[in-house]
């Protein structure tokens, strides 16, 4: 391809003679834009696999009778609904994301470890499929929530060793494996293959939170594992860890369980924080503001997440002056945070608005954001946590973290970047339509959430009583509106990519080094290694980001 | 800035602040009643950060829709906005505010938890509390301890000093009252929305508890921690009553002898033995059903 032919050129200008075809994606690939798209498109399937299961829960909470499903299936239900959400659809979307546009947005022709990388992959539909099998365990699949906090964890009333719990548990560490994998490419990616030029205050936003994102993986899911792998001993093999009838202590496992399992909120947030931050300058053409600042916080959130997972555990096993220690760090994380979002509201101010879908889901995110941070806040606070910890309060406040603001994110992602993964656009009028239901479905779902679980509502409940009817009739509305929201979505994406129109290198006008390749970029991304010269988002300034590429 | 400008921004932020602030009252009716000594301090505390909640949504939803309304793009430009990349003033400013709120909540969080005084897992008496002394909560001498029990799936109460056993929560109105919280399985949460109080109850392991309740009246008392198949089942009636009621009801059941209280997992379970007719899965069978000196 290097001599100038006129097939070559060709092939240049219609770069699709170059782009995978379908067969491709269910290949080992080692090539990373095909890995991202494996994961997101794996991902997507887990995400509607759990999206009905959460579709069946608001079906049998519409009423206060336990009456759609068996006491047994709900609780499988919310189980496998929150395992699923969190292993096969948010880490490994995110993980997508971070395969395609990290080597494009630092300038390098693939990650440090493309093998490792692929089979890093490849486990996740392999545990995928695992935690959807467990359904057909004698016993049922895994019972007691995704903390699976013994006792109730480690009851087996099937009595065979083979049961969901046990399948569960095997699951969850594969997906660590996995994770781990991948963290220790992608840091080493990030760390060694940086194109020259581009300094630490030079590399994008998004780039620096898959990073502090990856580095909460490395230090955390070794705790995760460890309290797995016990629980599994306990489980099966009659060792008494967390067994407190044989001295073993249960709390220890939550313990166990949050020291990974809170920042790996941050794990999921960051990269979506990495997302608004590329998004805000394109659609506001303005660039970031505090761009140091906003990377910096990101650094110190990560330092800040390993210091406060007790706030899961306050109602728990607590001594009071650990409750109170906790609670104070918990708030201060909100510092770092709010510099962020202050930085994204200075962003948009003043801009030249484009409100194209990707920017109103940034948008809708980014005030779900802001509402989910507030009720974080008064969970913080020991006192009024006693009260709505486990309680829909606390069901409210996570769904508002993890729909209202990553799954936007995530959406405003995939807009953003379909014509560079795909070389299509997307219709743009089918996008707002999703966005709207998508908005709409998530007020009504998740809202209601929190003045039912003021009022003292439980989480986990298959039945309840009826003075909390009105609310969960809304919620339930709202939730099968938005289980209908990703219908235009899957349309739109399968669609454009078959039928839609042919997308320009650089369709938004966009600022940074994946948009001076043509969509979708060739194999090795690069013809030649970029030289950075310029800091990123100079919208409004007419300096060229690189020496050598253009743009 | 222009002293225009600073004036409207001035008389924004004080509308807002009003707006909040009966926002933050607004929020005491989202609330259940206050029946216990405690909600009224966890009540004043959730309606303060609401206030502030409030102040902080609307400020930032408010500058979002101004942009979203004033700042776009007219249809055919494609130029850029101002290339303003940060400001130091502003970003100490957006620093410090923050910072400074956070430290007053905590604050605030704490002194609430001191007064509320309702004790915990390794509470050491006098170890922490040197606000103890503005507790209201602590007027009273604690009565005697109330021994409760979450086991899968029922509550039972046992009243040592009349050795007395109920699936009914009584309490006297007005006079603290101290619990030992227990369980022989797994963690279950003694919580009563009502108190605005909730304490997990770790298998095995004698748990303190207090609050004082202070409003006549009947209440629900529910499991908070996921207990397992018919956890959602797992609740009790608590009955607040003047202290010659709560006297004669304790009374009466001492002369009680013990019968098996109706259970509604147990029912649930026998139910389900008989036809098999939904589709589920093996449980864990719930215990016996409690034998009480009194149930409702
Ligand atoms: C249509 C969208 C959704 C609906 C209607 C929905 C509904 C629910 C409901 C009813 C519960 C049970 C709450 C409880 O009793 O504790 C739940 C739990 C949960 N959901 Fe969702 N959800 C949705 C989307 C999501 C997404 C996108 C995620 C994550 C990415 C997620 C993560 C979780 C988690 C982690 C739990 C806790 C499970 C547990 O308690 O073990 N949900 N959801
Ligand atoms: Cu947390």
């Amino acid at each position: 391809m290097t001599q100038a032919s006129p097939e070559a050129l060709r092939d240049r200008e219609y770069p699709l003679t170059s782009l995978p075809n379908w067969r491709t994606f269910f290949s080992f690939s080692t090539d990373h834009k095909v890995i991202g798209i494996q994961y997101i498109v794996t991902a997507f399937f887990f995400f509607v696999v759990a999206g009905i299961f959460a579709m069946i829960m608001r079906g049998e909470l519409i009423t206060p009778e336990p009456d759609l499903v068996d006491r047994t299936v709900y609780n499988a239900l919310f189980t496998m609904h929150g395992t699923i959400m969190l292993f096969g659809w948010t880490f490994p979307v995110l993980a997508g994301f971070a395969n395609y546009l990290v080597p494009l947005m630092i300038g390098a022709r693939d990650m440090a470890f493309p093998r490792l990388n692929a089979v890093a992959f490849w486990m996740v539909p392999v545990f995928g499929i695992l935690f959807i099998l467990s359904f057909l365990a004698p016993g049922g699949p895994a019972q007691s929530g995704w903390w699976s906090y013994p006792p109730v964890s480690v009851q087996n009333p099937s009595g065979v060793l083979l049961n969901g719990e046990f399948l569960w548990l095997v699951a969850v560490a594969l997906s660590g494996v996995s994770s781990i994998m991948g963290a220790v490419n992608i840091v080493t990616t990030i760390v060694r293959m940086r194109c020259e030029g581009m300094g630490w205050f030079k590399t994008p936003a998004f780039v620096w939170t898959v990073m502090a994102a990856q580095i909460i993986q490395l230090f955390g899911l070794p705790a995760l594992t460890a309290g797995a792998v016990m629980l599994l001993f306990d489980l099966s093999f009659g060792t008494t860890f967390f067994d407190p009838s044989q001295g073993g202590s249960p709390v220890l496992y939550q313990h166990f369980f949050w020291f990974y399992s809170h920042p790996a909120v941050y794990v999921m947030i960051l990269p979506v924080f990495g997302i608004f931050s590329e998004v805000f300058p394109v659609y506001a053409r303005k660039p970031l503001f505090g761009y140091k600042v906003v990377v910096i916080s990101s650094m110190i959130i990560v330092a800040l997440s390993a210091v406060v997972w007790v706030h899961h555990m306050f109602a728990s096993g607590t001594p009071p002056w650990m409750r109170m220690l906790f609670m104070f760090s918990t708030m201060l994380i909100s510092v770092p945070t709010g510099i962020k979002v202050f930085a994204w509201v200075a962003t948009i101010w003043g801009g030249k608005l484009r409100l194209d879908t990707s920017m109103l889901f940034a948008l809708g995110g980014l005030v779900n954001f802001v509402f989910a941070g507030i009720t974080g806040i008064m969970l913080a606070s020991v006192p009024v946590d006693i009260h709505v910890n486990n309680t829909y309060f606390v069901v409210g406040h996570f769904h508002y973290v993890i729909y209202g603001a990553i799954v936007f994110g995530i959406y405003s992602g995939v807009y953003h970047w379909f014509p560079k993964m795909t070389g299509k656009m997307y219709y743009e009028g089918l996008g707002k339509l999703h966005f709207w239901l998508t908005m709409l479905g998530t007020t009504l779902n998740f809202l209601p959430m929190h003045p039912v679980g003021l009022m003292g509502m439980p989480r986990r409940v298959a039945s309840y009583d009826p003075e909390f009817a009105f609310w969960n009739v809304l919620a339930s509305i709202g939730g099968f509106i938005l289980g209908m929201s990703t219908i235009p979505f899957l349309l739109n994406m399968i669609g454009s990519w078959i039928n839609g129109e042919q997308a320009p290198a650089n369709p938004w006008r966009a600022i940074g080094l994946e948009w001076l390749v043509p969509s979708p970029p060739e194999h090795e991304n690069f013809e030649e290694l970029p030289v950075v010269v310029a800091e990123p988002y100079g919208y409004g300034k007419s300096e060229p980001l690189t020496e050598n590429l253009g743009g | 800035m222009k002293p225009k400008t600073v004036i409207s921004l001035g008389i924004m932020a004080i509308a807002l602040a009003v707006l909040s602030y009966f926002v933050g009252q607004w929020s005491y009716s989202w609330l259940p009643p206050q029946a216990s000594a405690e909600s009224i301090l966890v009540d004043k505390l959730f309606s303060t950060l609401v206030a502030i909640g409030t102040f902080i949504l609307l400020g930032v939803t408010g500058v979002i829709t101004f942009s979203i309304l004033f700042h776009r793009a007219g249809r055919y430009d494609t130029s850029d906005g101002p290339p303003i990349e940060g400001n130091t003033t502003v970003e100490i400013v957006w620093t410090v505010i923050p910072f400074l709120t956070v430290i007053y909540l905590a604050y605030f969080s704490y002194q609430t938890y001191q007064a509320m005084n309702i004790q915990a897992p390794g509470h050491m008496h006098g170890a922490i509390d040197p606000v103890e002394k503005m507790a209201d909560t602590s007027a009273t001498t604690p009565m005697t301890n109330i021994e409760v029990e979450g086991k899968q799936w029922a509550w039972t109460f046992r009243y040592p000093e009349k050795n007395v056993t109920s699936t009914e929560l009584h309490l006297p109105v007005d006079q603290r009252a101290h619990f030992v919280l227990r369980s022989p399985d797994v963690i279950h949460g003694f919580y009563i929305p009502a108190f605005r109080v909730k304490q997990d109850i770790i298998p095995f392991e004698d748990t303190d508890f207090e609050f004082t309740p202070i409003r006549e009246g009947k209440y629900r008392l529910r499991d908070s921690m996921f207990s397992g198949t018919y956890f959602a089942a797992m609740q009790a009636d608590v009955v607040v009553e003047s202290q010659e009621e709560f006297q004669d009801w304790l009374n009466n059941a001492a002369r009680q002898t013990p019968t098996p209280a109706p259970n509604q997992a147990a029912s649930e379970y026998a139910r389900r033995q008989q036809k098999d007719e939904q589709f589920g899965w093996k449980t864990v069978p719930p215990a016996p059903a409690p034998m009480v000196n009194f149930h409702s």
